[in-house]
């Protein structure tokens, strides 16, 4: 019962994140909200673990929910899940590839749905930055402004950054560099 | 261009699956990425598609939904093996990624706990907030033309910090108004063009 819980729910992450790359990202947040499968932390870890290994996020997110919560027929199936729409709007489309991309209406709608994805994907990150560079708890404790930011953090933020902007690296250099970065300074 | 027999054809089945499985353990990152490797895999080698259609593949992948990658799997295996050989493409797609995710969360799970594992992901998670950043700017880039563009970026994200919405809702809500707003202005022109003449 809880495996078809989990199709649906990855069904309506395929259907309804247009645009591909980080679109499915704001429904991964929804479902961590929703259900016990997997946490918002796991979310940043699989950013990153997508971006190191091949194959798209929505269906490594899949994958892994799948996987832990119910074994291997788990990944298969919410990973089908994620999958299906996608066949059956394309069988669809593959006859009138043509005008499909000429229609007004669906030129129409991606005039509206392009700005409000990436205003959904700058939430997501938000979210990974509060998780990442922010500690909460502290300036709760302290309530000093200061002690809200986690300065090692902000110091390799702005460093990868930089680096990013100057030499557009793989993701996979930016990823490992945080790593070891971690891993040296005890983060 | 569509070769669909009535009997089944296991042998391009196979190839097709075996081909899309290769695309889908060398492409990382996803999205526009993986373009040239498709191009020479598909069209270059096994000459089941051309450069430009590939092209048309993309551009339909990105506004119809689900993971890019599926969509151009799907095209190219229905086009060649119909309903059937959209499935075997996709699944070959996607078995990497089931195999390698399987694989890591049986480890995360079992070294999760050790300090230098969460110290290491603590450091990632600094990564990821520059690559999300970064996809933003590039998506703000290419999506947002407008005055109009940046207001429904202004009032998605304001609403969506504040409360917690579906990001179905939002979809939605952008798909239609997106066909408002063109439906509105192209009525309007019209009629200036009109009073013009």
């Amino acid at each position: 019962m809880d495996m078809l819980v989990m199709f649906i729910e990855f069904f309506k992450t395929g259907l309804f994140a247009i645009g591909g790359g980080l679109a499915t990202l704001p429904f991964l947040y929804d479902i961590a909200d929703k259900y016990e499968w997997f946490s918002r932390d796991v979310i940043s870890d699989m950013i990153a673990i997508s971006e190191s290994t091949p194959g798209p996020i929505g269906v490594n997110m899949a994958t892994y929910a799948g996987f832990t919560s119910f074994g291997l027929g788990g990944a298969l199936l919410s990973t089908l899940g994620l999958v299906l729409p996608s066949i059956i709007v394309i069988i669809i489309v593959a006859n009138f590839l043509n005008k499909f991309k000429e229609n007004k209406i669906v030129q129409a709608s991606f005039y509206g749905l392009r700005p409000a994805v990436t205003a959904l994907i700058a939430i997501a990150g938000v979210e990974v930055f509060k998780e990442s560079i922010l500690s909460v708890e502290a300036f709760k404790q302290t309530h000093n402004i200061l002690s809200l930011f986690n300065l090692s953090a902000c110091t390799l933020f702005i460093v990868l950054l930089l680096i990013n902007m100057k030499w557009k690296p793989h993701p996979l250099v930016i990823i490992v560099i945080a790593a070891i970065v971690g891993v040296v300074f005890k983060f | 261009m569509k070769k669909r027999g009535k009997k089944v054809d296991f042998k391009l089945l196979l190839e097709l699956y075996i081909a899309f499985f290769k695309v889908g353990a060398i492409t990382f990152g996803g999205g526009y990425a993986m373009l040239p490797m498709l191009q020479k895999e598909l069209a270059d080698k096994k000459k089941w598609t051309t450069n430009e259609d590939l092209l048309d593949y993309f551009a339909v992948g990105q506004c119809t939904p689900g993971v890019i990658a599926v969509n151009t799997a799907t095209f190219i295996g229905y086009n060649l093996a119909g309903v059937l050989g959209a499935f075997v493409a996709v699944l070959g797609m996607v078995s990497p990624s089931l195999i390698i995710i399987s694989i890591i969360a049986k480890f995360v799970t079992q070294f999760s706990h050790l300090e230098w594992i969460q110290n290491a992901f603590s450091g990632i998670r600094v990564a990821v907030a520059v690559l999300v950043l970064q996809a933003v700017i590039k998506m703000w880039k290419s999506g947002i033309k407008d005055k109009i563009g940046a207001v429904v970026f202004l009032i998605t994200f304001s609403v969506c910090l504040l409360f917690s919405f579906s990001p179905v809702y939002i979809v939605i809500a952008a798909i239609v108004f997106g066909i408002a707003v063109k439906k509105f202005f192209t009525d309007k022109n019209n009629n200036s063009e009109g009073e013009v003449k």
